[in-house]
């Protein structure tokens, strides 16, 4: 991660420090390889989200290391290359970081310990190598590339997500060195099947099985270093590395044998057949890939200690011949400036180096004695040869012998026809590579013959207790010699061989009478493009472009649920019921008479905004009756600006509803608010009669004095027990307001200017209007009212933390007594007296509520903890003082600030749309100022 | 009849009305509609804390029983939500017909909401 600031110190700063990163992990993990091997498990823990079983633990067992050293090995390897790779105007910085990322990403699936972090790393591989196949992100084939690897892994990290949590659950801990206790429990449980297919889902999604290989090749977009790292040796090894470390548990059981062996050995069958007809390079290589891994895969199926032993031999031997390939690939490229094996041919004349180095890796690949692969290859076909399905014995040696041939026939011609052969044209003069580029796929490709020549000192030191680890030390160790004796496997070798010279021979004429492949990307795309139409149509049918669908399906949606939860149940409980006086039978009424009155009336705006302030000031009575006296005096000063709000809105908008709805639409909605609010209000009254628990309200019964300092226990939780969803809610309240600013303070200009334009310019025609703008009365008894109102609310405001009253009433009221001056002389006049803009009012509130909680804490105490004492001055008597005070003048304040802003901003569009002038004077008539003016 | 049943209906009648009430396919009424769901979702709130009459809310040592406080102060919160909830919606709908020239919400637009500016905007 340091390479990205050091990047901008310079190029070479940078690349050095990446190297240097890479070069001291592995110096460090050599170091704790011998301890390693011996047996010694190192482990990290740090929990990190303990209730979820998440914990940042890593460990390193054998096979870890193995694994850790490949990606770190390798990885320098590659870093090596890139810096003799890239051109000199590409964004190094990005490519480097981006795959010293991935490098971490990976470390980080192979030492993890808890399976989730294991998913977390899984994932940020997935998205690493999105980027690098992107990397090139000018060009089409690379993004198309990017998008079908990030979709194909991603998704099946999910899968993988979904199964480890099943497995987690199974073995009761998301701990690897646990799960890979629990194997008979696992096995056992009827989880055992969901959870290995999901698994496996993800496990051969990363590691390219038929039929998600698809990926892979489309993958080879990415630049040369990239497909040599991830799409070789590591990322897509993945997958595999996960079916070895699960092995322990996962594996031996019917359904494992008969998944994964089958997928494996059809991807390898598949990959090798396809590899032959590739023209690119890079997709020969690729496909050449989808096949070992598919070997890989088919040996772990097979479930056997031995099969598993000789997996982990043959993971060793492909990273190496393998990335040399593609490093190699990249040398032909680089030089030729073409990868289309057509158009190459006898280049081993002009690069004897790099052509020596292809000879020996490829023939490494397909599996030529004396190097690494036709070790790996034989102890597979002994290992298919004690393999049969059912009663048969001979088809999976068959088929493997077949894969066999195939990989003799795509190496050998990787070789000889790019590098044997006439010479072709090519456009660049080709010349052996400097020695960065070819030096990283030497080292590979010794390690590759030497693994042929002396396999037990090259591999078998880290090969037996790697293939230990995987199988719980049930394997024998290989017997890793190039000379078995004239065994099966041996005449199966020949055979293929021969087999492959001879499909070699014949490629040209294969080559032209080979069916057509299916087009795997094609259908990917044809795929995607429908899923995409589907979700576009599902989203359609649901809300766009219509309110009234969303609401309904809204609506419906949730009266299903609460039915599903509710039926059943039984509808009164024991709680007795209380008597109805008559006047609350009367304010009943009066609710139900005004709600169906806004019902009918509801195109005639104005009187069913006159209707709904009845039902407001209906439900304040009853909250009065209902001894709630803090509710009753919010709701019914609430009423008052909301109902002003909604006056100044209508000004603006169309004064009634021309019906728009078809009879049947309205019969529909009719029902549903039937059924609605029959629901809930059978929901109510099971409630209603059901004996309360009472512990929670006692335990604010008991504590709102000797807790909070105040006698008014509604007021007491407000400021304190639930003083922070009080902060929150005047910040909502602050937001909405800004919002409102926002939606309102723009109206000048575009479309709504326009109109607003258009509105004044006729001249409100239609609009009645009284002759008087500013009444004298009106504005004289506003004067008079100002100072009572803000005293009131002052009284209101500190009493509230005895009695009824309190910081959201108090802002109210505030608001009420200045409104009014609003509403008496103009929103011109009262805005040139207006001191503190409302942006300020809200802001003040919020953090002197803040500063409040804040002050808690450097007192030791929780967020919004308060303090209070006593206080005794002359005449006045004792009162109390509580830092609960200083929040409620928050609160107070946040509310006056936005209810002002909402309605200023109103008036202020409303005046937009005014025909007379701006009207600065308070009154019409104004006798102190003009004597004369009473006409 | 009880006190839980005139509740209980009011309740109800304020939710089917407000449910129809949202539906409409004009801005006001859905404005409306919302303002009658929240005084309908205020009471049922209310009523979980149980009816009672005549019981206070504040802390005094002679009082017998008293009424639960929590959902009061819920409530109370509620409703100040609720106003800025129906204020922002009552702005939204006026910006939107100031922007667009109609109050409908159905996604669709009948012809004589629409201005010559809107005929030529569409047509452009």
């Amino acid at each position: 991660m340091l390479a990205g600031p050091a990047f901008r110190l310079g190029r070479p700063a940078g690349v050095a420090t990446a190297l240097a990163g890479t070069a001291a992990a592995l110096v460090l993990l050599l170091g704790l390889a011998p301890g390693v091997l011996a047996g010694q498990v190192p482990r990290v823990s740090v929990p990190w989200l303990p209730a979820l079983g998440l914990n940042a633990s890593l460990f390193l067992d054998p096979l870890g290391l193995l694994f850790a050293g490949l990606i770190l090995g390798i990885g320098l390897l590659v870093l090596l290359y890139a810096r003799a790779y890239l051109h000199a105007e590409e964004a190094w910085g990005r490519f480097f970081v981006v795959l010293l990322l991935f490098q971490g990403a990976m470390l980080g699936i192979v030492l993890a310990d808890n399976v989730l972090l294991l998913v977390v790393f899984w994932e940020l591989t997935s998205l690493t190598s999105f980027l690098l196949i992107g990397y090139w992100n000018d060009r089409p084939e690379s993004r198309r590339g990017a998008r079908m690897a990030l979709v194909v892994t991603g998704s099946g990290g999910l899968l993988l997500l979904a199964g480890l949590l099943l497995l987690g659950g199974i073995a009761g801990s998301f701990e690897l060195s646990v799960i890979l206790t629990r194997r008979e429990a696992i096995q056992a449980s009827p989880l055992y099947l969901p959870a290995l297919l999901l698994i496996l889902g993800g496990c051969f999604t990363k590691s390219a099985q038929f039929p998600f290989h698809f990926w892979l090749p489309q993958a080879m977009a990415a630049p040369t270093p990239v497909s040599a790292y991830l799409h070789s040796a590591t990322m897509v090894k993945a997958g595999v590395f996960l079916l070895a470390r699960l092995w322990p548990v996962l594996a031996g059981t019917e359904a494992w044998s008969t998944i994964v062996a089958p997928i494996g050995l059809a991807t390898m069958l598949v990959g090798a057949a396809v590899a032959l007809f590739q023209n690119d390079l890079k997709g020969l290589l690729a496909y050449s890939t989808v096949s070992h891994l598919g070997l890989l895969v088919m040996l772990l199926g097979f479930g056997t200690p031995a099969a598993a032993a000789v997996a982990v031999l043959h993971i060793v031997n492909h990273a190496a011949f393998k990335a040399a390939l593609f490093m190699n690939a990249g040398i032909v490229d680089h030089e030729t400036g073409s990868r289309d094996i057509r158009a190459l041919g006898g280049l081993y004349a002009v690069m004897p180096i790099a052509g020596t180095l292809a000879l020996l890796a490829a023939a490494s690949m397909a599996g030529l004695p004396p190097f690494g692969g036709f070790i790996s290859k034989e102890l597979m076909l002994e290992e298919a040869l004690h393999t049969a399905w059912g009663a048969n014995d001979w088809i999976v040696p068959a088929l493997a012998t077949v894969a066999a041939a195939f990989s003799v026939a795509y190496s050998l011609r990787y070789v000889g026809h790019v590098y044997l052969g006439p010479r072709m044209p090519t456009p660049k003069a080709p010349h052996d590579p400097p020695a960065g580029l070819w030096l990283p796929s030497a080292i590979l490709v010794v390690i590759a013959v030497l693994a042929g020549i002396a396999p037990q000192t090259t591999l078998g030191w880290i090969v037996t207790p790697v293939a230990d680890a995987v199988t719980g030390g049930l394997a024998d160790p290989l017997s890793l010699k190039l000379w078995h004796g004239v065994t099966p496997a041996l005449l199966l070798s020949i055979l293929a061989v021969g087999v492959g010279l001879m499909l070699l021979g014949a490629h040209g004429p294969l080559e032209r009478t080979r069916p057509p492949m299916p087009q795997a990307p094609r259908i990917f795309d044809a795929l995607v493009a429908a899923a995409v139409r589907g979700s576009r149509v599902f989203t359609h049918a649901l809300h766009e472009p219509s309110l009234q669908r969303t609401l309904a399906v809204l609506f419906a949606t949730s009266l299903a649920l609460a039915g599903l939860a509710g039926w059943g149940l039984p509808l009164t409980g024991d709680r007795p019921r209380l008597p109805a006086s008559p006047v609350a039978i009367i304010v009943w009424f009066g609710i139900l008479a005004a709600t169906g009155a806004v019902v009918v009336l509801h195109r005639r705006r104005f009187l069913a905004l006159v209707l709904i302030s009845v039902i407001g000031l209906g439900v304040s009575l009853a909250f009065v009756h209902l001894s709630a006296p803090d509710l009753a005096l919010t709701q019914i000063s609430v009423e008052i600006v909301t109902i002003l709000l909604m006056l100044l809105a209508l000004n603006l908008l169309p004064k009634d509803s021309p019906p728009l709805d078809a009879p049947m639409r309205r019969l529909r909605d009719g029902l549903l608010a039937c059924a609605g609010g029959l629901a809930v209000g059978l929901g109510a009254w099971a409630v209603m009669t059901r004996i309360p628990d009472r512990t929670l309200p006692d335990w604010f019964w008991a504590n709102a004095y000797p807790g909070g300092g105040g006698t008014n226990v509604v007021n007491v939780i407000l400021v304190d027990f639930r003083g922070f969803d009080t902060f929150g809610e005047i910040i909502v309240l602050g937001i909405a307001a800004l919002g409102i600013y926002a939606l309102l303070d723009t109206t000048a200009r575009g479309a709504a200017g326009r109109r607003l334009a258009r509105r004044a310019a006729a001249g409100g025609e239609g609009t009645p209007r009284s002759p008087e703008r500013h009444p004298l009365m009106l504005v004289v008894a506003s004067r008079v009212i100002l100072p009572l109102a803000v005293v009131t609310g002052l009284f209101i405001f500190l009493r509230g933390h005895n009695m009824p009253g309190g910081g959201f009433i108090a802002g109210l009221v505030f608001s009420i007594a200045l409104l009014v001056q609003y509403m008496a002389s103009g929103w011109d006049w009262a805005q040139q007296r207006q001191r503190i803009p409302e942006h300020a009012l809200v802001a003040a509130g919020v953090l002197a509520a803040a500063f409040t909680g804040l002050g808690a804490i450097l007192l030791g105490l929780p967020f919004l903890t308060s303090g209070y004492d006593y206080f005794t001055l002359p005449v006045v008597g004792e009162f109390e003082l509580a830092t609960a005070m200083l929040f409620d003048i928050g609160v107070s304040l946040t509310v006056v600030g936005a209810v002002m802003m909402a309605l200023s901003q109103l008036a202020r569009v409303a005046q937009r749309a005014e025909t007379l002038p701006a009207d600065r004077s308070p009154m019409d008539i104004d006798p102190s100022r003009d004597p004369e003016g009473a006409r | 009849m009880s006190l839980e049943f005139l509740v209980a209906s009011a309740v109800a009648v304020l939710t089917a009305a407000g449910l129809y009430l949202a539906l409409r396919a004009r801005t006001f009424p859905v404005v409306l509609g919302l303002a009658m769901l929240s005084y309908a979702v205020n009471l049922f709130l209310f009523a979980t804390g149980r009816l009672v009459v005549d019981l206070p809310p504040i802390y005094d040592k002679a009082a017998t029983g008293y009424t639960d406080a929590l959902p009061q102060a819920l409530v109370l919160t509620a409703i100040v939500i609720s106003f800025g909830m129906t204020a922002f919606v009552v702005v939204l709908a006026l910006r939107s017909y100031l922007e667009t020239g109609t109050d409908q919400v159905d996604g669709r637009r009948s012809p004589a909401d629409m201005t010559a500016e809107d005929e030529q905007g569409r047509q452009a």
